[in-house]
């Protein structure tokens, strides 16, 4: 964003990163960078550890082994200690949208502005209308609670609480997976304006290849436990056959027709 | 965690001036224009006198840092000054946070501050009107619920023209009466203690101790065993079969059931319902020994009254009727626990935070309709002359 912004910034550093479940190796020895201003789609299989991976990287899940850094910081250790500041300069998507159920979508919105900041009531909602504004939903929404809410909408008050303090770094976990395709689209333009505008980062969970393709600025799979990160150009020349389907499949052509020719 | 100061660095603070000198005047705007500078530009530009001013430009040339919550403001600012018939010529900002701005110009069309509506007299009144409403409807629903179980239980006990889930029913009285037995017997002991050392400290005053004995077995047999007892199965089961029905309705798995053309009444509720009303009565009538030997021992340690004493005197207080006047209300009982835990859980909706919601709801409803019928049961049986 300022001066230091220049492309080839590391936000997120992970190294040897290792998770095991009750002896089930799902991340074995990966790597990964994350630059400043890009926009990162990360892709595979049900249970390939796409979201244990998110969860490792915000401090949620406390790997085996192996190093994380986000802004320098590790978030890998089990002290909370070294968080600390960090949850401002981040916004978490869940992938259910994780509202607080006992507060209104303008509190929960809000609930961040409050932690972090010393606005009055008035601007914050001033700031919560515009919030929901921005990722399309009504007005009077503000008022609503969660479970008042579709699933479409949840998602999209969802968003709206993890962009309340305009972070660097934005998290999402299958974002356009419940909307319709036109919200998905509009969601897709709204990550991307806000990604040029704002330089930020994104780190995005996702299976919607009309999403990778319109948004994203490298794409990371999740194969074998490991990690292979590239461009839809580079990666539909991957030998690896989970890849290959995923991109060169039925689905995967149609999305992608024109840039990328996969290999006869 | 303590609730630190915010920690955004700012390298140059946001500014914000009204220059008259150039032609048109022009609204300055410089440093960082972000989130943990909103609350301070808010106020800055509200303070702001525009006078005269038929024509600005505003020009944020010198803005080296721009989010959302800033381009807002800037926004605002321009709205406020057009909504004052001052002509806004141009909005000069770095390359790079036009699209910023342009989007939430476009999205942002005057986003309405809709306010909670405030606390009043009348917002009083509609709430007491719409829970009065909601009581009234939620008792039409369970009486529908009742009639539709009792026809459901009459049907499968008289003409079973269907196979009865007969394991279900069997893991029902085990779940809802073997597995109660030690908490059950433990308080029944204990009341039987408690109620015996009450009694013969009044009792002794008057010399008249032995009747403690006559107070025990008729206050525990016709009302405490079973109104204890089923107060206890209702927190404990009657929650059971909400939570358990209610987590079945947050999978949809009921919705399965109706699509694939079970019966849910008949497969969830009819094992609960006769199962409980297996199990209440026996745990009712092991409550009443329980505690009559917890008064038994509390009579022997008190007021040295053997335990052959202490059952000549109980066979003289006692007839079969007394026991026969508690245990009748048990069945009773059962059904209504049953029936509400049950009718609560199928009202479950397809979020997380109801099934607690009514879980509890079960639980307060079915006490208070046991001791209201306890109620009705001494009226009549008073009545019939018992």
């Amino acid at each position: 964003m300022q001066d230091e912004s220049h492309p080839g910034d590391v936000v997120i550093r992970i190294r040897g990163l290792v998770n095991a479940f009750n002896g089930t190796v799902i991340h074995d020895h990966l790597d990964l960078d994350v630059y400043r201003g890009e926009v990162l789609g990360v892709v595979g299989g049900s249970g390939a550890g796409k979201s244990v991976l998110l969860r490792s990287i915000v401090g949620l899940n406390h790997p085996e082994s192996g190093s994380i850094k986000v802004f320098g910081q590790e978030t890998a250790e089990i002290e909370s200690e070294s968080l600390r500041g960090l949850q401002l300069r981040w916004g978490v998507l869940f992938q259910g949208g994780a509202l607080f159920s006992s507060q209104t979508v303008a509190q929960n919105i809000q609930v961040p502005m409050r932690r972090w900041t010393h606005m009055g009531q008035d601007l914050m909602d001033e700031l919560a209308a515009m919030k929901l504004a921005l990722v399309g939903l009504p007005a009077d929404t503000a008022h609503k609670y969660p479970s008042e809410l579709s699933g479409g909408m949840t998602k999209r008050a969802g968003l709206a609480r993890a962009l309340a303090l305009d972070p660097e770094l934005l998290f999402l976990d299958e974002p356009t997976s419940g909307l319709d395709p036109i919200s998905a689209a509009h969601f897709d333009e709204l990550v991307r304006n806000l990604q040029q505008s704002l330089g930020l980062t994104v780190f995005m969970v996702t299976h919607d290849l009309d999403s990778l393709r319109a948004i994203t600025d490298r794409i990371a799979v999740l194969v074998n436990k490991t990690i292979k990160v590239g461009t839809i150009e580079t990666l539909v020349h991957d030998p690896d056959p989970w890849i290959h389907e995923y991109f060169c499949g039925e689905r995967g052509r149609a999305a992608l027709s024109e840039p990328a020719k996969c290999p006869a | 965690m303590r609730n630190l100061a915010p920690s955004i660095r700012i390298e140059t603070p946001a500014t914000v001036r009204l220059d008259w000198a150039s032609r048109p005047p022009r609204l300055v705007l410089g440093g960082e224009w972000i989130v943990a500078e909103a609350a301070r530009m808010d106020a800055a530009l509200r303070a702001l006198k525009y006078g005269d001013l038929s024509e600005v430009i505003i020009d944020g040339k010198s803005v080296t840092l721009l989010d959302s919550a800033g381009a807002w403001l800037i926004l605002r600012a321009k709205r406020v000054l057009e909504t004052g018939h001052v002509a806004v010529r141009d909005v000069i900002l770095p390359e790079h946070y036009r699209t910023l701005f342009k989007t939430l110009e476009d999205e942002a069309l005057a986003p309405e501050v809709v306010r909670a509506r405030p606390f009043t007299i009348e917002s009083y009144l509609e709430r007491i009107g719409r829970s009065t409403v909601h009581v009234m409807r939620q008792t039409y629903d369970l009486v529908g619920f009742l009639g539709r179980v009792s026809i459901e239980t009459w049907e499968a006990i008289t003409s079973p023209r269907r196979e009865l889930p007969f394991p279900a029913f069997i893991q029902q009285i085990e779940e809802t009466g073997v597995t109660a037995l030690p908490i059950v017997g433990m308080l029944a002991f204990l009341l039987g203690v408690v109620l015996t050392y009450q009694g013969a400290d009044q009792l002794k005053r008057f010399g008249a101790q032995i009747y403690t004995i006559d107070f025990l077995g008729i206050g525990f047999l016709r009302e405490l065993g079973g109104l204890v007892t089923a107060i206890i199965i209702a927190g404990r089961s009657g929650s059971a079969f909400t939570a358990q029905i209610g987590t079945m309705r947050v999978n949809e798995e009921t919705d399965a059931m109706e699509t694939i053309g079970l019966n849910i009444a008949e497969i969830l509720v009819l094992p609960r319902v006769l199962g409980l009303m297996v199990a209440l009565p026996l745990l009712t009538f092991y409550a009443d020994i329980v505690g009559l030997i917890g008064g038994m021992v509390m009579t022997y340690f008190d007021l040295g009254i053997t335990f052959p004493a202490f059952m000549r005197e109980l066979e003289s207080a006692i007839t079969l009727k007394t026991l026969l006047v508690g245990l009748v209300k048990a069945p009773v009982f059962a059904f209504v626990i049953a029936l509400v835990g049950c009718f609560e859980g199928l009202r479950v909706e397809r979020n997380a935070a109801s099934v607690g919601r009514l879980t509890t709801r079960s639980v307060v409803e079915a006490i208070f309709l046991i001791i209201a019928l306890d109620a009705g049961f001494s009226v009549v049986f008073s009545l019939i002359g018992f």
